[in-house]
């Protein structure tokens, strides 16, 4: 099926692009070659810094102004780009090549209804008429599976949910049947059940069209849905590449292998069930917002959600964005004030405590939170953030810095680097370090709101060792709030999956796992990408 | 550790967050030098004005009424001596020295300019964080400021004045920075209301931070470049507005030489002697020039979204 015989439709050959200098290397991409067949669709996976957006802007001729190629060449069906003038350039893309980006919202110009955002494409490469056109651009609509296309059509991009957007990026992207499609994490920034829909529809529209898919991921999981062939890229440089199963079942690279080791199992081990006293336990909580004066409807974030963690256990929350999952935990934290509902940390309910109250209790719950790059105050030294809170709470400073110095060590980041200021760590040691910080405080209860999802695969595995190894050392309860279900299977005791507000199954982790009884859980196991691959396997067999 | 000491940022994220080498960009700006020189210059020609040849700026001199600049002079001292002197730039209907009306003339601007800036932006930021931060007293303050905001600034200006009889310093001051509040309170209003939302304002929350220290140690420092840029453009209006109000005879006293007054005395006879106006108000729009550009120049220093855009 695979065409190696016929005029690949991308090939990429020796190209280098130098970053400018002062920068942590010489080049964003060194000497990288790959190829894209017709009807062909090639995975390019590495961490971030890695030089794979780098490399698709590159095709499409949008290297940002500081970046320049400086040797290679890029040739699309025979046709030089690099050699090409930006006239040159303008009538490849859409044409001949065209590309879906991350985020839809931003790619989307919001003040164009979304139909005529499509027939821009036609207008400006084609002659059609513009009755002609709207009929070309209906029919793309319905080939991307929107409903009610001649509604959607003059719909603004804030009006339709994220999943339509980047169907409608598709659409656009392929009005013109072009040879090559980039696809730069078109799914990351997507729920996992709009995710699945969206990798099936790019898969469908490639095959049917015969289009060569140049796929940029950092997602193992999206990998083994969608790939031929895969390129893997470290710092620059492609370490790696083949096809989908010598990759990802006979690695060569060693890192590769450290990559596909880091990946998360989506089963579930058995967990003996925890016994220690309970840390934290909610009954009813619920949070409505819009109840003000003036307010036409309200919107039930969270409604009646019993959680229970006890010491020494890794509870999570899965759901979707938007389920409520944040929600729950800021009222745990009481950084947001709950509408009813009992919050009980030990014996004392928190739920409606006044500020003055609720500071002796601020303590013992202590959360991690999502954004590694603004978590930490970026004027302030590690070490003034660290030891703030023990110091609210009357510790001395020479101790709470003492203190500051262990519990660096204990999340593997050197205690000189205390007087540093956060803008001089990596993400994965920023989050260690909100760790810390959140441990200074000694909490019973640790809230880790996507902790690691804004993390590569391979730091997020370190920073999940971290938290088990403090869960472990202090006997802590930990809320672990994710959308990841390969993060939650290999971390918590027993989860609780969230839609729209509500609890809608609950148990031990691997119960849920086996047996899901929700049909909505059902649907989010089933859309989990790459679930019947096992990451990682070789490492035995080999 | 490895991957996680490999692992590089975007350039975008890690230059906003980074604290920015404040003084060294701002060196760097030609505006910020030539403006900042500028207003140092008329700063030391106010204070330096005794020792620039200049006469008693109040002496009116009824034998030398409106001359023009360059006419020589002589003055004989009670013991007979004699000494020659010019006046660079003319005289006024009353005969007063107008070089040395324009030279003590800088103090009473900048002295106006700075003190309305300093106070106005001081105002504005505690009313400011009270507004951003205590949100049930939001809607209360912002309305009052929207209020003030409605009135014009030199009908406000004119009603203090008269208010206080015997208009001096202090009514002038007070009467610019009324009008000047909302816009500064406005500004840290928005700022607090974008910061507050920052993980790192609710990690220190969560770590039990009292609200006075949370609000000085994570929230005030946000504010400290935008009030820098917004304080000069403050002085910059404030120094205008006392100019118009003393060209129209309302602001300080005419004895006290200030380029309004100076120019109002011109304004019956501009067309025959132009240089009672021309000269302080040659100085007024250079002053104004300068600050500005000072203003422009470290808000592209202070803020580098704004000047990636350009």
């Amino acid at each position: 099926m695979r065409m190696s015989d016929r005029l690949p439709v991308l090939s990429i050959d020796g190209l280098s692009v130098r970053l400018p200098t002062g920068s942590d290397r010489l080049h964003a991409v060194d000497n990288i070659a790959l190829s894209v067949g017709p009807g062909e669709i090639v995975c390019v996976v590495g961490e971030s810094g890695s030089g794979k957006s780098v490399t698709a802007q590159a095709v499409m001729g949008l290297l940002p102004r500081e970046l320049k190629a400086d040797a290679g060449n890029i040739l699309l069906e025979g046709e030089n780009i690099l050699g090409c003038s930006p006239m040159q350039l303008r009538r490849l893309r859409g044409k001949r090549m065209s590309m879906i980006f991350q985020e839809p919202m931003t790619a989307l110009n919001p003040v164009m209804t979304v139909g005529s955002q499509i027939a821009e494409v036609l207008e400006i490469h084609t002659t059609l008429s513009e009755r002609e056109r709207r009929k070309r651009v209906l029919d793309m609509m319905s080939a991307v599976h929107l409903p009610e296309p001649s509604r959607l059509i003059n719909a603004y991009p804030h009006q339709i949910s994220g999943g339509q957007r980047q169907r409608i990026m598709i659409a656009s992207a392929l009005a013109l049947d072009p040879a090559l499609l980039i696809a730069d994490e078109p799914t990351t920034a997507l729920d996992v059940t709009t995710q699945a829909q969206i990798l099936r529809l790019i898969r469908e529209m490639q095959e049917r069209r015969g289009t060569g898919v140049l796929f940029i991921t950092h997602d193992f999981g999206v990998v083994a849905e969608i790939a031929h062939r895969v390129v893997v890229m470290q710092a620059g440089r492609v370490v790696e590449s083949g096809t989908r199963d010598e990759i990802l079942q006979r690695p060569k690279a060693a890192y590769t292998r450290m990559l596909l080791a880091a990946v998360p199992s989506l089963d579930a081990p058995d967990r003996a069930p925890k016994s220690g006293p309970v840390a934290l336990a909610t009954e009813r909580l619920s949070k409505t917002y819009g109840l003000g004066l003036g307010m036409s409807h309200a919107v039930r974030a969270a409604e009646n959600v019993d959680l229970m963690v006890r010491r020494g256990e890794t509870v999570g929350i899965v759901g979707e964005s938007g389920s409520g999952k944040s929600t729950v935990a800021r009222c745990i934290v009481r950084l947001i004030q709950p509408t009813s509902g009992a919050i009980r940390i030990g014996d004392v309910d928190v739920a409606q405590l006044p500020e003055s109250r609720l500071r002796t209790y601020r303590r013992h719950v202590q959360i991690v939170f999502q954004d590694p790059f603004r978590s930490l105050n970026p004027r302030r030294t590690v070490g003034a953030s660290i030891i703030e809170g023990p110091v609210n709470f009357g510790l001395g400073r020479k101790q709470a810095t003492d203190r500051a110095r262990e519990l660096m060590q204990l999340v593997g980041l050197p205690p000189e680097a205390l007087s540093r200021y956060p803008h001089q760590f990596s993400g994965g040691q920023r989050q260690r370090i909100a760790i810390a910080r959140a441990l200074a405080m000694e909490p019973q209860l640790l809230i880790a709101d996507e902790a690691v999802s804004a993390l590569d695969v391979s730091v997020q595995a370190q920073v999940l060792k971290v938290l088990d190894d403090v869960r472990r050392r202090f006997d802590l309860a930990v809320l672990f709030i994710t959308h990841d279900l390969r993060v939650a299977s290999q971390i918590c005791d027993r989860i609780a999956v969230m839609l729209r507000g509500v609890i809608v199954e609950q148990g031990p982790t691997a119960d849920v796992f086996r047996n899901p009884r929700h049909e909505y859980t059902r649907a989010l196991f089933d859309a989990a990408p790459g679930r019947m691959t096992q990451f990682g396997a070789f490492a035995v067999s080999t | 550790m490895t991957i996680d000491a490999l692992q590089t940022e975007s350039p975008g994220v890690a230059s906003g967050s980074r604290p920015a080498g404040v003084w060294a960009t701002s060196v760097r700006n030609r505006g910020v030098v030539a403006g900042a020189l500028f207003v140092l210059f008329i700063a030391a020609i106010g204070v330096l004005a005794p020792l620039l040849g200049t006469l008693d700026p109040a002496e009116i001199n009824p034998a030398f009424r409106n001359k023009k600049p360059g006419m020589e002079r002589t003055m004989r001292a009670d013991d007979g001596t004699e000494t020659r002197m010019v006046h660079r730039f003319g005289t006024d209907t009353l005969g007063r020295d107008v070089y040395s009306r324009t030279l003590y003339g800088a103090r009473v601007s900048l002295l106006i300019g700075v003190t309305v800036a300093v106070i106005s932006v001081f105002v504005g930021l505690v009313v400011g964080l009270i507004a951003g931060y205590v949100r049930w007293l939001d809607g209360f303050i912002m309305r009052i400021m929207d209020g003030l905001m409605a009135i014009p600034a030199i009908l406000l200006a004119m009603g203090v004045v008269s208010l206080t009889r015997g208009a001096g310093l202090l009514a002038v001051i007070i009467a610019i920075v009324i009008p000047e509040i909302p816009r500064v309170v406005r500004l840290v209003r928005s700022i607090v209301l974008s910061i507050r939302e920052e993980p790192y304002v609710e990690a220190a929350i969560t770590v039990g931070t009292p609200t006075v220290l949370l609000l000085i140690r994570h929230v005030l420092p946000n504010t400290v470049a935008p009030l820098i840029v917004q304080g000069t453009f403050i002085c910059a209006s404030a120094i205008l507005i006392e100019a118009i109000l003393s060209f129209l005879g309302i602001g300080i006293p005419s004895e006290t030489p200030t380029w309004g007054n100076i120019m109002a005395e011109g304004r019956s006879l501009f067309r025959v002697y132009p240089h009672n106006i021309f000269y302080p108000g040659v100085f007024l729009a250079l002053t104004i020039l300068a600050i500005n550009m000072l203003g422009d120049g470290l808000r592209d220093a202070l803020d580098p979204r704004f000047a990636k855009r350009l």
